[in-house]
């Protein structure tokens, strides 16, 4: 990870032309995952761009429109903590404390949640065929060990999954990205950010070279009183999901009005269904239900020879997620399954 | 504060060149000679002498690097040193004073909440930073918010009960 | 005023503070003007030869000072053997750099000296690398047909091969009134101390060489170095007075040693190398075994036929052995008993003991085989083991020197509350969360070896004690200067204990929970030696009222010499050394094992460990809620360090059965997951309710001091307890560890 030079923007603008230099210069802004993939030499990069001190983007504000606005360069922690996303928006709250350590939480920026690479075994080490890190060179997930791998939307090129647990509310929250680049601010809607592998795994989402995330907007409705946020893994904490499941219901005398259903850990991007959501609107919010959605969100999930228990498990673990959120009250730290 | 390792000038091109990074470590202005690629850990241990903050991954699966930055807890091995010019850095030898340790420190000890002794440092810092925050109700809310610091010699029950001790003294 | 013996007392750690405020220097802190920078190149390939290497590119970056591979390496012992240290199993020992031929995944292949850290790391991406490729195999379970009986070396004398057979176990078995046949898998485990490996090489100039090792044996580092490079061992010194961390994994040298030594010598400049958390899993590992049980009981329980079976991997070059399958017999006297242990060649390296090797590995085996044998005859599975009960070891006919396991159960069931368990599967819960208690019975044998300490009054009439030993978090050095100061009624503030370094007295390499009796012998016999030399210099004080008393006849006490009949005759220790011209005074001892004694006895620590699981119904996921383990090691010298090892055991219990496992792609032949991402041990939220007992044992036996160590025994009981507290809670029995939560699904 040696020979890049390091500067500071000032702007948006200032970073963006920074950027431009050439086709390996990076934004930095927590580090978490681009330094650690530099040390591993998954990454190089000739220059480093540091966007922390550019102002006017760590801070969360009300639009105008009803909503808010998260700065990108905003840490994690902060954005959890913060009285408004625990009060009005708590299912992200939720999700971003159960994903990392309090530390990295403290550096990873929300920008930068939305840009971290997937966690393959192959893709991290650069002495196997790796799609993602080298288009062309194959997939050595596909028969190697793969209990962490995709279950839905993988190719014959790539069955990573991605990683982030805030995302997965965040999809769930039915949020946009705002993004500034060379030429000139665009929004995209969430579910259109990160991208399904295809046969570019290498391209994990929609912004392009030279395009910085400068905000990410969350309209209004925030689910407040019926949410869950669950995440399935091989250790209580710091680690990341086999299965994750954000519910968000609006819930009207037991009648499901509206439902939103995001699952992480499961594909390559977070994971919804609008057949699944389109079912229960209008239906009770009983367990059978569930039940019956979650058949419909796992309709074509494939595993591979170490993964297959995830098909069962993403169904379970929405049925459970869903219950709990008609409790709320009942989330145990770290979005562990309830008592 | 020896400051050490100051690299041969003529092994660098000009646009990597060394640059000296100013760093507030537990108080003290120190200005060190670094390359961009040196990670704040990297700085701290071998550039300023102070190795208390410990290498256990570097790649931020561990917490024995953690070290307080303007307050709050974060990972040095995923940090660059120059990206935390002018901020307040406290690592472990800055935690309690010459003349008396920390109520976490005091508490380790009696609770033996370390063996080894690896982790201490970050689990330490970790602790102050936690307790810090202000967001953990409970022990369930202890451990969960201090899963970033692995300890192999399972001392865990011990490190919590430890922390445990100083954070209902303080209430 | 005398004073409380130290033995026995809480004591705080007395390296605490230098631990809690970073003062504590470990192998890689040890920062000097001109130190130069190691780091290690890797096989990327796990079988073949190198064709070419090229370092060109790297060394052209200013600032890199040499790349040392196989083909400038300096010239080094030619014999294999002498890169044997003390604890090589038998077989041809790994040389790093020795030649082109690569023989697993990740052999170190070169090292980079540069100037920083940073540039050396870097400088290793540019060598380059030109492999041919052989065909490997790295899988055990479909090499079993390779399996061979081990061959025996020195290492034999303290893991036996298995005990021969006895009575006709297939015709009593078969007839045999239950009988229980079951299979279990365990994978590759990785020691994962949090400190990483590293050596500092200070060039002294003179030809001498002062090197700061993450080692469990500083003497065992030494010799290596003098063997491997032909230097004088007077003039290579290995320090380690803090250790990160080891639970094996220092057992032998590791090569970033070789590698920091070589190029300290070469440069002729101090260096140093520290491995990356992915070279951790570069050297040895817990080795994955194959075992099966087959135990047959009569109708009230009395188990009448044991067979155990293991298989395990080894390296192509090295026949590394556990003790798996000679436990059963010394826990249970059936007459007809079957132990086979056979190993395969693999493309790996040698595998290395790793807490409680052996027996963590075939405890789970035969005591979740009780579990499923006291379920087939509707036996409480604690009773069961009572029924088997026995003081003797019948594996080898002989009585134990202590045994106090009896104690253990009841005394844990009690605490416990064992007796308020309904023995039907799946019949205790809370809401969604399904209640398993489950228990096991756990054994270690408790060693004893060699090994010499020094001794000295100093002109402040303090005491000093000298030994190689290393602590490597186990407290070593706090319960040493406790054993030390009870030997002259010292406090342990009047006593210093010096160690982790080669130029002390010998100790043997620290590990199998057998430094304590080990070393603390040696500082008894000192301290003995050393009251009657320095009884004999208050003899010929002046006008002295000891001359010619035996010692039996005065006590030590707070840093006098007491006449037993007359407590008011003393003289101080200070005034023996002002007599003695102001020299202090000193003996340096060796402590052998009375072997005609022990070898009437068998000898081990015994516990009993009883688990209460939660399993989520629905998801399968398991917590550890509560724990008990009860203890009887012999005598406790400090129960707050010897509470935290066995606590340590407990959650290396919970992570071995729940949580780590060393990911092999076979297909690549290496490990995937080599870092403590993805690599699971236990946070701190994994940990709950975790609870230790103490038995008292008075064994008048295994040594002076009646210790049997503990740094095993909190390991051994506690992975089939949670086994069995699964199946308690779900009627499902997983053999396989770790047991992954959406098995339970």
């Amino acid at each position: 990870m040696n020979n890049f030079t390091y500067s500071k923007a000032s702007t948006v603008q200032d970073a963006v032309n920074r950027v431009q230099q050439g086709p390996e210069a990076k934004f930095v802004a927590g580090g978490t995952n681009l330094i650690d993939l530099m040390k591993y030499h998954v990454i190089t990069t000739d220059a480093l761009i540091d966007v922390n001190h550019v102002e006017g983007y760590h801070a969360i504000e009300a639009r105008g429109e009803g909503g808010i606005r998260l700065g990108a360069f905003m840490t994690n922690a902060k954005t959890a903590y913060h009285p408004i996303i625990e009060q009005q928006y708590p299912l992200l709250s939720r999700a971003i404390l159960a994903g990392a350590s309090a530390q990295i939480r403290n550096m990873a920026t929300n920008g930068g949640n939305l840009l971290q690479r997937t966690r393959c075994y192959y893709f991290y080490d650069v002495n196997t065929p790796c799609n993602k890190r080298e288009p062309g060179s194959g997939c050595s997930a596909i028969g190697g060990y793969n209990r962490i791998m995709a279950i839905l939307g993988a190719s014959e090129s790539c069955i990573a999954v991605f990683p982030s647990d805030m995302c997965v509310a965040l999809a769930a929250l039915e949020a946009k990205v705002n993004i500034s680049g060379p030429h000139g601010d665009r929004s995209l809607a969430f579910t259109d950010f990160h991208r399904l592998p295809g046969n570019t795994p290498d391209i994990d989402n929609n912004l392009s070279h030279g395009e910085i995330i400068t905000s990410i907007d969350l309209p209004s409705k925030g689910f407040s009183d019926n949410y869950s946020y669950l995440k399935l893994r091989d250790r209580n904490s710091y680690a990341f999901a086999l299965v994750s499941v954000a519910t968000a219901l609006e819930l009207e005398d037991g009648i499901v009005r509206e439902s939103r259903i995001a699952l992480g850990g499961v594909a390559h991007k977070p994971w919804r269904s609008a057949e699944g959501e389109a079912f229960l609107q209008g239906k009770e919010a009983t367990k059978e239900n569930f039940t019956r959605v979650a058949e419909i969100i796992l309709t074509g999930a494939a595993g591979y020879q170490y993964n297959s228990f995830k098909i069962e498990l993403a169904k379970r673990a929405i049925v459970r997620n869903c219950m709990m959120a008609l409790n709320p009250e009942t989330q145990l730290p770290g979005a562990q399954p309830s008592r | 504060m020896a400051i050490l390792s100051i690299v041969n000038q003529n092994s660098c091109e000009e646009e990597f060149s060394l640059r000296e990074v100013p760093l507030k470590i537990n108080g003290k202005l120190v200005n060190l000679q670094l390359r961009p690629w040196v990670s704040l850990l990297d700085a701290l241990r071998e550039y300023a002498g102070l190795t208390g903050t410990k290498k256990g991954c570097d790649h931020g699966q561990c917490g024995a690097c953690t070290v307080l930055c303007d307050g709050e807890r974060i990972l040095s091995c995923l940090t660059l040193a120059v990206m935390k010019e002018d901020a307040e850095i406290t690592t472990i030898e800055g935690v309690g004073t010459e003349n008396e340790l920390h109520p976490l420190q005091k508490a380790f000890i009696a609770h033996d909440a370390f063996q080894c002794g690896y982790c201490t440092p970050g689990q330490i810092c970790s602790a102050i930073g936690m307790l810090n925050e202000g967001k953990a109700q409970n022990r369930e809310d202890v451990k969960e918010l201090m899963s970033g610091n692995l300890c192999r010699c399972g001392a865990n029950s011990n490190i919590i009960d430890a922390i445990m001790e100083v954070k209902n003294e303080t209430i | 005023m005398s004073l409380t013996a130290s033995i026995g007392q809480p004591i705080s750690r007395l390296e605490g503070n230098l631990k809690v405020t970073g003062a504590a220097k470990y192998s890689g802190d040890y920062n000097v003007a001109g130190l130069l920078y190691g780091h290690v190149i890797n096989s990327t390939i796990t079988k073949g030869k190198i064709a070419q290497i090229s370092t060109v590119k790297a060394k052209a970056l200013p600032g890199v000072i040499q790349v040392f591979t196989h083909e400038n390496r300096p010239s080094l012992a030619w014999f294999n053997q002498m890169y044997a240290d003390m604890d090589a199993p038998p077989g041809s020992p790994f040389r790093p750099l020795y030649d082109g031929e690569i023989r697993y995944n990740g052999q170190p292949i070169g090292l980079v000296v540069a100037e920083t850290f940073e540039l050396a790391r870097y400088a290793a991406t540019l060598v380059e690398v030109l492999y041919e490729n052989e065909t490997f195999s790295t899988n055990l379970e479909e090499n079993v047909a390779d399996a061979h009986t081990p061959a025996l070396g020195l290492a034999t004398m303290l893991k036996p091969p298995p005990p021969k057979p006895t009575g006709d176990f297939e015709t009593a078995f078969a007839e045999s009134f239950a009988q229980v046949t079951a299979d279990y898998s365990h994978g590759t485990e990785h020691h994962n101390p949090l400190e990483l490996f590293a050596t500092t090489t200070i060039y002294e100039g003179d030809g001498k060489l002062t090197i700061y090792d993450k080692t469990q044996g500083t003497v065992n580092s030494q010799l290596y170095v003098g063997n491997v490079f032909g230097l004088k061992y007077k003039d290579v010194r290995v320090i380690s007075p803090f250790v990160g961390g080891a639970f094996g994994s220092g057992l032998r040298p590791q090569y970033q040693l070789f590698m920091s030594v070589m190029a300290s010598l070469e440069l002729k400049r101090s260096v140093r190398v520290t491995l990356d958390r992915s070279q951790m899993f570069t050297f040895g590992h817990r080795p994955p075994t194959l075992q099966s049980t087959r135990f047959g009981a009569d109708k009230d329980g009395k188990i009448t036929a044991m067979n155990h079976s293991a298989i395990a991997e080894t390296s192509r070059f090295e026949d590394y052995t556990e003790v798996v399958v000679n436990w059963s017999h010394m826990l249970y006297p059936a007459p007809n008993t079957l132990m086979e242990y056979k190993l395969v060649n693999l493309d790996v390296y040698s595998p290395l003991d790793m807490r409680s090797p052996g027996g963590s590995t075939g405890l789970h085996a035969i005591e979740s085989t009780m579990d499923e044998l006291a379920y087939k005859l509707n036996i409480d599975p604690l009773q069961l083991r009572l029924i088997n009960y026995s003081d003797r070891d019948e594996s080898l006919d002989r009585p134990y020197s202590s045994k106090e396991l009896k104690q253990c159960f009841l005394q844990g069931a009690e605490k416990f509350g064992w007796a308020n368990r309904n023995p039907e599967p799946g019949s205790m819960r809370n809401g969604n969360k399904l209640i398993g208690h489950g228990m096991a019975t756990g054994i270690w044998e408790a060693n004893h070896l060699p090994a010499k300490a020094e001794m000295i009054i100093t002109k402040e009439g303090k005491l000093k004690v000298n030994s190689a030993v290393t602590d490597i978090g186990t407290g070593t050095m706090t319960i040493m200067a406790q054993i030390a100061a009870d030997e002259f009624g010292l406090s342990v503030e009047d006593v210093v204990f010096s160690y982790g370094d080669s130029k002390k007295p010998f100790a043997p390499i620290q590990g199998g929970s057998f430094t304590t009796s080990t070393v603390g012998s040696a500082i008894k016999a000192a301290g003995k030696a050393l009251r009657k030399k320095l009884l004999k210099k208050a003899g010929l004080m002046d006008n002295s009222a000891f001359r010619g008393v035996p010692i039996s006849e005065v006590i030590f006490d707070n840093g006098y010499i007491i006449l037993k009949n007359d407590p008011e005759v003393s003289v101080s220790l200070r005034d023996i050394i002002l007599a003695n011209k102001g020299k202090e005074i000193k003996t340096n001892n060796l402590s052998v094992p009375n072997v005609f004694k022990l070898k009437k006895y068998s000898r081990a620590a015994h516990s009993a460990v009883f688990v209460e699981v939660e399993v989520d119904q629905e998801l399968g996921v398991v917590n550890v809620t509560r724990a008990l383990t009860v203890v009887a090691a012999g005598r406790i010298i400090n129960p707050k360090t010897a509470r935290s090892q066995i606590l340590g055991g407990m959650v290396w219990s919970i992570s071995k059965a729940l949580r780590e496992e060393t990911i092999v792609d076979h297909g690549l032949g290496k490990y995937m997951n080599q870092n403590l991402g993805e690599y699971h041990i236990p946070v701190h939220a994994d940990i709950h309710d975790l609870d230790v007992i103490f038995v008292e044992e008075n064994d008048t036996i295994i040594n002076e001091l009646g210790t049997k160590g503990v740094g095993e025994i909190g390991l051994v009981g506690m992975p089939p307890a949670i086994a069995n507290a699964i199946y308690h809670a779900t009627g499902k029995r997983i053999n396989q560890f770790p047991i992954h939560f959406d098995s339970l699904l």
